[in-house]
């Protein structure tokens, strides 16, 4: 069943359950932030409207610096403007930022320790009909493994907006992994956001905790849902915050279960699933299954064909959690 | 930068350089790697930036109304740690450190580790970008500070340097003066063979500079053309200063194989065998040093 101390949308699995983009979250969180905050600053790379800071230009004009399309020269700004005590948030698409400008942000923010706020739009399959060249499925990956990085997902547009308001407030570098597409709705604005993990769906007994990051994190309560049915009980978990990773509560919930399932807009190597499989390996070796893009890029096509293609759907998770119960 | 540059300062400040020099020498030798000609052929520019024309407090790197000075080409940190050494910023025997374990002088400069460092930097191209960044900060808080740049010509190669330049053309950064160390070497070669720059000049005008030249082992005519910088207020300024790499050091002068390496750790077609260059750079540089000193008197 949903959690109810989280007090998540109770239309979660109505045919007319609100859809938004986290984009949207994150153009909201900016404005906010921007009015309580006289050195939030924002650049884009001629990428304002499908960003979503257009509304921060409109009303902070002086704040704001369109980059064109130079993502390099955006992301050093940026690294400028935060030694100077500015809080910079570059908005542009993930596979330019930070895929194009990687050895920018690498040295000039995060060796630095600049609080510069890299938002990374149209991640994942979710860009679904501009094909893989715009769809990012390694940013995770290549923004983990920066020492003392902080890169945080948000599984809808209400948590989208809690995060990066939450990222604007923290001092430090920050990766923000927003996507295009419209994605449920799941939370609420009285569901609770610290950056720990959530189970979002509980059961009595449960033999594999899903972990699942952004708006994946949906196909998992509905594979949960129906598992439940054909009497299968599963935990599943919104990891919000890869890194930080709430190692503790991660290893509390697979001590119940024993098992685990890793489920994301990404490629399994790198993301979500190899922070998880470091860690179990480490400190406690358990089964697992991974959910995500196995070593291939996607293509063109609706979110919900590629996801049905690429076994990132309730019918993949039902059968890897079917599979990882048979390895325990 | 507010006082004149009187001959007397004038004659400091070309004595101090050849004393930086000797110590980049003996920096260089120390460390074993690391690169030579760059930070010779700019001794005379750190000295005048550190000794006259930045407003900055070496005992209190953070104060707020400091120029600014970003150092874009990393390679070239001996000669700023030499002169921020000289002028008070850490003991001059910490120089000894540099590109050792436990150092706060890195083998390209952080100032993760070393305050009075506004920019950590290596990897060439992004030093004008970070300091617009710098330049449009103190423009929101209003402060007057004076943003400086120091870039290489050869890292005018790099796609993100002109993305910079495009930036502040467009958005008039007037408060920003870059200086690009226009010695025409780089590691594999002399600029106009590997890439070509010129017309240089004409690119910069091109894309809405104040474009100034000059030679940049004139303390004095250096120190005249930032002041003339500082007086263009419609544009972001650029002065391309045409220095001799290797300056002081015969043997070393204009020649690229000795862009990357120290004294002492290889043979070099045309200079003194491995083991006697150290020597004889230095004995060149007392040499000189001792030229100023009478010519002086």
């Amino acid at each position: 069943m949903l959690n109810p101390n989280l007090k998540l949308n109770s239309k979660i699995f109505d045919e007319d359950v609100e859809k938004k983009a986290t984009r949207e979250g994150f153009g909201k969180a900016i404005v906010s932030l921007g009015e309580k905050d006289q050195n939030v600053v924002v650049l884009t790379a001629d990428l304002s409207e499908s960003t979503r800071t257009e509304e921060f230009a409109q009303k902070f004009p002086d704040r704001f610096f369109e980059c064109g399309v130079a993502e390099q020269n955006m992301a050093a700004i940026a690294a400028g403007l935060a030694i100077a005590g500015k809080v910079p948030f570059i908005s542009s698409y993930a596979t330019f930022s930070p895929g194009k400008n990687w050895e920018t942000i690498r040295t000039t923010a995060v060796y630095n320790q600049a609080n510069v706020k890299v938002a990374g739009h149209h991640s994942g399959i979710m860009t679904g009909p501009d094909g893989c060249t715009h769809q990012a499925t390694e940013d995770i990956a290549i923004t983990r493994c920066w020492p003392k990085m902080t890169v945080l997902v948000p599984c809808d547009s209400i948590e989208s907006q809690k995060i990066t308001t939450w990222a604007g407030e923290y001092k430090g570098p920050v990766y923000l992994r927003y996507s295009r597409d419209k994605s449920v709705v799941m939370t609420t604005e009285e569901t609770p956001y610290d950056g720990k993990v959530q189970e979002f769906w509980i059961s009595e007994n449960p033999q594999v905790t899903i972990f699942a990051t952004g708006h994946e994190l949906y196909y998992g309560l509905l594979a949960a849902k129906e598992l439940e049915s054909a009497g299968i009980m599963v935990n599943v978990v919104n990891v919000a915050s890869i890194k930080p990773l709430d190692e503790i509560g991660i290893l509390e919930l697979v001590n119940k279960t024993g098992a685990a399932i890793s489920v994301e807009d990404h490629q399994v190597a790198g993301g979500l699933g190899g922070a998880l499989a470091e860690l179990f390996v480490a400190k406690k070796p358990i089964p697992m299954e991974f959910i995500g893009l196995q070593n291939t890029f996607a293509e063109s096509g609706s979110p919900k064909d590629i996801i049905e293609k690429y076994g990132m759907g309730k019918t993949a998770i039902m059968e890897a959690v079917k599979k990882v119960i048979t390895r325990k | 930068m507010d006082t004149e540059l009187t001959e007397a300062k004038l004659f400091e400040l070309n004595d101090l350089a050849v004393k930086a020099r000797q110590l980049v020498i003996e920096t260089l030798v120390e460390a074993g790697s690391g690169h030579s000609a760059g930070p010779l052929g700019m001794a005379d520019i750190f000295v005048a930036f550190y000794f006259h024309i930045l407003k900055h407090d070496p005992k209190n790197p953070e104060w707020n109304d400091r120029d600014k000075l970003v150092l874009s080409n990393g390679h070239i940190c001996p000669i700023q740690y030499v002169t921020m050494a000289m002028a008070g910023y850490f003991p001059i025997e910490e120089l000894k450190t540099l590109r050792k374990i436990n150092s706060r002088l890195q083998g390209h400069p952080s100032r993760h580790y070393l305050p009075g460092l506004e920019t950590s930097s290596g990897p060439l191209g992004e030093g004008i970008s970070q300091a617009i960044g710098l330049a449009l900060a103190a423009k929101l808080d209003k402060n007057k500070q004076y943003i400086y740049c120091i870039a290489s010509d050869g890292e005018h190669q790099e796609g993100n340097t002109w993305e910079a330049i495009m930036y502040a053309g467009k958005n008039k950064i007037n408060n920003l003066t870059v200086i690009v160390d226009r010695n025409n070497i780089q590691i594999d070669g002399f600029t106009e063979d590997i890439m070509p720059l010129e017309p240089f000049k004409d690119k910069y005008e091109s894309f809405g500079w104040y474009v100034l030249e000059v030679d940049g082992n004139n303390i004095h005519a250096f120190e005249e053309t930032v002041r003339e910088a500082r007086a263009i207020f419609n544009k972001p300024t650029v002065i391309i200063a045409h220095t001799i790499p290797g300056k002081g050091v015969d043997f070393m002068e204009r020649n690229y194989l000795w862009h990357g390496n120290p004294p002492d750790v290889v043979e070099v077609p045309g200079s003194p065998a491995k083991g006697d260059q150290a020597k004889i750079a230095l004995a060149e540089l007392r040499t000189l040093q001792g030229k100023i000193e009478s010519e002086h008197q």
